[in-house]
C-alpha cells in the first residue's frame, strides 16, 4: 500500500499535469474520462495520462491517495484538483485555464 | 447494482437538512444520475471539499454501487 502511494507520489511529482483515467486519451473507456481528456486537449496543455484499468494497484490506491472515490482525477504540479465534474465547472468558468497559466504548466506541441 | 433517485436524495438530505437537492436520472436506467445540491454547509469550502462532503453523505456508495453521479454543488444566494 505505501509502495503504491510512493509510486503515485512519484508520478504526480514527475509530470506537471497528470490525469488518472480509465483507458487512454485516444480510447477512453468511460464518458467521464473522455470528458476530462477533451477539456485538457482543449486547453492545449501537455499532460501525462495513467490508465488505471492497466494497473489495479493504482486503480484502488489513487482513491485513498486523493481521498476521492471516483476516476478520472486531475493533478497539477502535485496538487489534486478534482474529478471530471469539478474540471468541467472550472473549465466553464475559465478557472482551469487560469490555474494552468498560474502554475506555468507546459503546453502541448 | 443501482440506486433509486429517492435513496440518493434521502442520504443527501439527511446530511444537509437545509439543502435544496435536485436529482435527475440522466439515462432513465436508474444508474446514471446528475445531482445538484445547494446548501449553506458549503460556504467557505473549496469545490473538492464540497464534493467530498456529499460523497461522505452517500456513505461510500460513490464509486461503488453508484457509478455515475454528475455532481454540482453550490451555496445559497
Amino acid at each position: 500500500m505505501s509502495e503504491t502511494n510512493a509510486r503515485i507520489q512519484s508520478i504526480v511529482e514527475t509530470h506537471d499535469v497528470v490525469l488518472f483515467m480509465k483507458g487512454t486519451p485516444l480510447f477512453p473507456q468511460c464518458g467521464f474520462s473522455s470528458r476530462a481528456v477533451a477539456i485538457l486537449e482543449h486547453l492545449g496543455v501537455d499532460f501525462q495520462s495513467v490508465d488505471v484499468l492497466q494497473d489495479m494497484e493504482i486503480r484502488s490506491g489513487i482513491k485513498s491517495f486523493s481521498d476521492w472515490p471516483t476516476i478520472p482525477q486531475l493533478y497539477v504540479k502535485g496538487e489534486f484538483i478534482g474529478g471530471s465534474d469539478i474540471m468541467t465547472e472550472m473549465f466553464e468558468d475559465g478557472e482551469l485555464e487560469q490555474l494552468m497559466a498560474e502554475k506555468q504548466v507546459a503546453r502541448a506541441d | 447494482m443501482a440506486m433509486a433517485a429517492a435513496e440518493i436524495e434521502a442520504l443527501i438530505r439527511a446530511a444537509f437538512p437545509d439543502a435544496d437537492v435536485q436529482i435527475q436520472d440522466l439515462a432513465g436506467d436508474g444508474d446514471h444520475y446528475a445531482a445538484r445540491v445547494t446548501s449553506a454547509a458549503f460556504v467557505g469550502k473549496s469545490r473538492v471539499q464540497q464534493h467530498k462532503l456529499v460523497y461522505e453523505a452517500l456513505g461510500g456508495k460513490m464509486g461503488g454501487v453508484l457509478h455515475a453521479l454528475q455532481l454540482t454543488t453550490s451555496v445559497p444566494n
